[in-house]
């Protein structure tokens, strides 16, 4: 067996449309091995493991189970092939129990018994590890005993390949590790297992090798313990960039944007923001820096009102009348009718910031299309906008009319950017505004943060690149789990001393 | 080589989705589409049938619009009715909120028309009364529209289901009345209301130069004018369109989408009673449970066959009357089976709705297998 990788990916590449997902993507895991494939949100991580997993087909590229190549084209294909996955999201029936799930689906040819599966089920919670009761049906189940139950449903089926998606993401410190204890005994008795992740102790933790994506392309894999966070998080975010942004020191710096203790908690129960609070000043950067799904997100959108809150104010200090407003509880359009000029550039781009089947002069006419009396819409402003954007930002696109999701990545940005620009926002916030773009279309967008900050703009970024992070913004505040970490001044803080505050788990939380 | 080729079965082809393509070449693909039906069609009966395509062919069209044109009117009427419920279910699906319900909301507003032709006949002057007709009839199918729009934007019930039961809920309704208002007694039926008497023709909607359904048709156009001007250029058009593309993005935009979507029920169901008020007061003069025909459910695959274009929608309407009514002639004029006609159309609907397929999508065919394939062949 030795030397011959249980599972081996040659040169795969897979598409969506102009979308490159993954890019000659090669990897290999070896039986008794857990590889963690370590990489950000969108970096074409679960796309990979969907092709493993028969989900996707790969538009290029071979697959090798134990050194023969295969084709697995759909999921059963990858059960014949002894591969399981744990998805992000379960697929499980909530009014079945945890046997009947693990047998749901399966051609047995002895008679279905459920008295027959619950046993079998028992068995393997025995073997592993795992505290579950066969017999309790799903919707009573917490998260973590959901997810046993799929892990389950892939020893049931034999599988000696497991890939597990992000399965810490919805667990506690606690279950976290009983997770891991389960994944340390199988690895002993001689299974491969693949586990998506982008936090990295988890890595250290856990894995015996590391094999790192960036944005769908293939960086490289390393053996853990000869690697450090600190490399990791290089491979992860990306080498230097050189940035030459001219960075002038705020002038006028003036309260503008008052965060005072937010909280909120998801649909699932996990705390997003954690005692948020934190001052924007204009004629300012202020960077957030955090891995990908800290906060970030639910931070923006609660400042821009479309987060609901469990508590804490939002206080908008006007400059012109010198009033401030609480802009908490309010929608979009309230907060505009307040006459709070706040821009906010979604990381969803064509899923929230724009429509992705409309042109640009209606993706511009979207902001404004209740300017104007009567009842139908005026065009011919945005028109003009959109002529001015499209000159200004040098958007290339065949014409005005031609649906946004057909440009490119970075022509899309353009769009979005330059309408929320020609509001004349006090505030602009954007989320990740270079994702996914290449260089130039990136410079393009840190010159026209950088003039906004000059023009005294209150300008709020949330980054990824924390090279970028350090030359352009003027104070970088770190968050961690919902929880702010830090706030350091970007011209004297190191990349290290970032990257610690963004993945410590504790010490630094309660302070 | 030879071997591992042999062992990995890749797929032949495999299907990607299109980024859009070009006028000029989907009208090339719809009307090969069409050929091709009637290609298949033709060799249907010619294995079939003791006829030949030519005739069957004469007898659907002579089917639709009658000996020397006698029935045109009737074609028109017919297409303009499915035009008027496929206008109506168009702003509800724009906004994907999947209103099957059309067909209920129809049934009420006829269902109010009968009931102010029944009970107002005499009460108020005849000018009032089809006034009243209109009035009551646009606001019962706004209510039944309403009603899941309601639930909907509220608590997240399924509109689908919601929608569809409330089909059966009015035709229940109809049933009711049609055993209150039974003429004569015992036959099961309503009758013609107002057909003779005192009453006559009382709440009958006017014919317009002795044309027959002149009024329902030209209603019916006005209807579809303003419903591409609403969609297309008003504040609540685009809001509908930025609702039905993405909530997340109308949420972005300050748009208050459960108004938004109770709103347009509204609209939608009013046209919908509109409808019913058309059919019952200035085309059957009587209701049954039936009054609406399927139309309901037929204007939902209309609307989105025409990409919610009301013009291109009125084409489409006019098509499938057209179809209908020839299915009807060919079964009568030929002696062929009345399901053969069925059959016919459902060819010709299986091919255009089957090329919207080749529309959004591209079949790619594996070069490398394919040749690979060829070699092997030519190696023997």
């Amino acid at each position: 067996m030795k030397g011959i990788p249980a599972i081996e990916l040659r040169n795969v590449t897979k598409k969506f449309g102009s979308v490159v997902a993954n890019k000659n993507v090669n990897l290999s895991v070896m039986r008794g091995e857990i590889l963690s494939i370590l990489g950000e949100n969108g970096s074409g991580k679960t796309t990979l493991m969907n092709m493993i997993s028969g989900i996707y087909y790969p538009d290029e590229g071979q697959i090798f189970i134990d050194g023969e190549e295969v084709v697995i084209r759909s999921p059963k294909d990858a059960f014949r092939y002894k591969i399981g996955m744990i998805h992000q999201h379960f697929k499980l029936v909530d009014l079945f129990t945890a046997a009947e799930n693990v047998v749901l689906g399966l051609e047995e040819k002895e008679k279905y018994s459920v008295k027959s599966a619950a046993q079998k089920v028992a068995e393997l919670c025995e073997r592993y590890g795992f505290e579950i009761d066969p017999n309790k049906k799903i919707y009573e189940m917490s998260v973590s005993e959901k997810q046993t139950v799929e892990i389950l449903k892939v020893l049931y089926r034999g599988a000696d390949i497991l890939i597990l998606d992000e399965p810490t993401a919805v667990l506690t410190p606690q279950e976290t590790q009983k997770l891991f204890a389960v994944l340390r005994k199988m690895r002993e008795e001689g299974h491969s297992i693949v586990i998506i992740t982008h936090k990295l102790h988890e890595v250290m933790s856990l894995s015996d090798r590391v094999s790192v994506l960036r944005k769908g392309e293939y960086i490289d894999t390393v053996v853990t313990a000869e690697t450090t966070e600190e490399e990791l998080t290089e491979m992860m975010v990306g080498q230097k960039v050189v940035l030459n942004i001219e960075r002038s020191e705020p002038k006028d710096r003036r309260e503008r944007l008052m965060v005072k203790d937010l909280n909120c908690t998801n649909t699932d129960g996990v705390k997003m923001l954690n005692h948020v609070s934190f001052t924007a000043y204009s004629g300012e950067i202020l960077g957030i820096a955090g891995i990908a799904g800290s906060g970030q997100r639910e931070l923006l959108e609660a400042i821009a009102g479309l987060q609901s809150l469990e508590s804490g104010e939002i206080l908008y200090h006007n400059p012109k009348t010198d009033e401030v407003v609480e802009l908490r509880d309010k929608n979009t359009k309230q907060i505009h009718d307040l006459g709070v000029r706040l821009s906010f550039i979604p990381e969803d781009r064509l899923g929230m910031g724009l429509v992705a089947n409309m042109g640009i002069v209606d993706n511009i006419l979207l902001r404004r299309y209740q300017k104007g009396k009567g009842m139908f819409v005026q065009r011919a402003k945005p028109r003009e906008i959109a002529e001015q954007i499209v000159e200004d930002l040098n958007v290339v696109t065949p014409d005005l009319k031609t649906p946004v999701r057909r440009l490119s990545g970075g022509n899309v940005q353009k769009v979005l950017l330059g309408r929320e620009l020609s509001f004349t926002p006090t505030v602009l916030m954007a989320a990740y505004p270079v994702r996914g773009l290449d260089i130039n279309s990136s410079y393009t967008i840190y010159n026209v943060l950088n003039e906004q900050k000059e023009k005294g703009v209150a300008v709020i970024f949330v980054g990824e690149d924390l090279d970028v992070l350090i030359d352009l913004c003027d104070r970088i505040m770190v968050i961690n789990s919902g929880t702010i970490t830090g706030m350091v001044d970007a011209r004297s803080a190191t990349k290290e001393q970032i990257g610690l505050l963004m993945t410590k788990t504790d010490g630094g939380a309660e302070a | 080589m030879m071997k591992t080729e042999k062992k990995v079965q890749e797929p032949i082809f495999h299907v990607v989705k299109k980024d859009g393509v070009v006028l000029w070449r989907a009208w090339l693909i719809r009307a090969a589409a069409i050929v091709l039906a009637l290609l298949v069609c033709a060799l249907l009966i010619l294995v079939m049938t003791d006829q030949t395509p030519v005739e069957v062919f004469e007898s659907i069209f002579e089917g639709a619009i009658g000996v020397r044109g006698v029935n045109v009117m009737a074609l028109f009427q017919s297409a303009a009715m499915l035009l008027c419920i496929s206008l109506a279910v168009t702003p509800a699906f724009k906004m994907k909120f999947w209103n099957i319900g059309a067909e209920g909301q129809v049934l009420m507003g006829g269902l109010a028309a009968a009931a102010c032709m029944i009970c107002l006949r005499g009460v108020v002057p005849n000018g009032v009364l089809i006034l009243l007709i209109f009035v009551t009839g646009v606001l019962a199918g706004m209510l039944w529209g309403v009603i899941p729009a309601l639930f909907k934007a509220q608590w997240g019930t399924n509109e689908t289901l919601f929608t569809l039961m409330m089909n059966y809920a009015a035709m229940q309704i109809v049933s009711f009345f049609v055993v209150k208002w039974e003429n004569p007694k015992n036959s099961g039926k309503i009758g013609i209301i107002n057909q003779r008497g005192e009453f006559k023709q009382a709440g009958w909607l006017p014919e317009l130069f002795d044309v027959d359904y002149l009024l329902n048709i030209l209603i019916v156009l006005a209807v579809m004018i303003l419903a591409w001007v609403y969609l297309k250029y008003s504040k609540q058009g685009f809001e509908i369109t930025v609702v039905g593309e993405s909530e997340n993005t109308a949420r972005y935009v300050g748009i208050n989408v459960k108004k938004v979507i109770i709103r347009t029920m509204a609209i939608s169901g009013a046209i919908c009673g509109l409808a019913g008020v058309l059919l019952v007061a200035g085309t059957h003069h009587t209701i049954a449970a039936n009054t609406a025909g399927g139309n309901g459910f037929t204007a939902v695959m209309v609307s989105w066959l025409a990409k919610f274009n009301p013009f291109v929608m009125a084409g489409v309407s006019f098509f499938i009357a057209f179809l209908e009514k020839g299915a009807g002639g060919l079964a009568t004029n030929t002696g062929l089976n009345a399901s053969f006609a069925d059959i016919i159309i459902g060819i010709l609907l299986f091919f255009i709705i089957g090329c919207e397929f080749f529309l959004n999508y591209r079949i790619v065919v594996n070069k490398q297998r394919f040749s690979g394939r060829l070699k092997q062949k030519g190696g023997e």
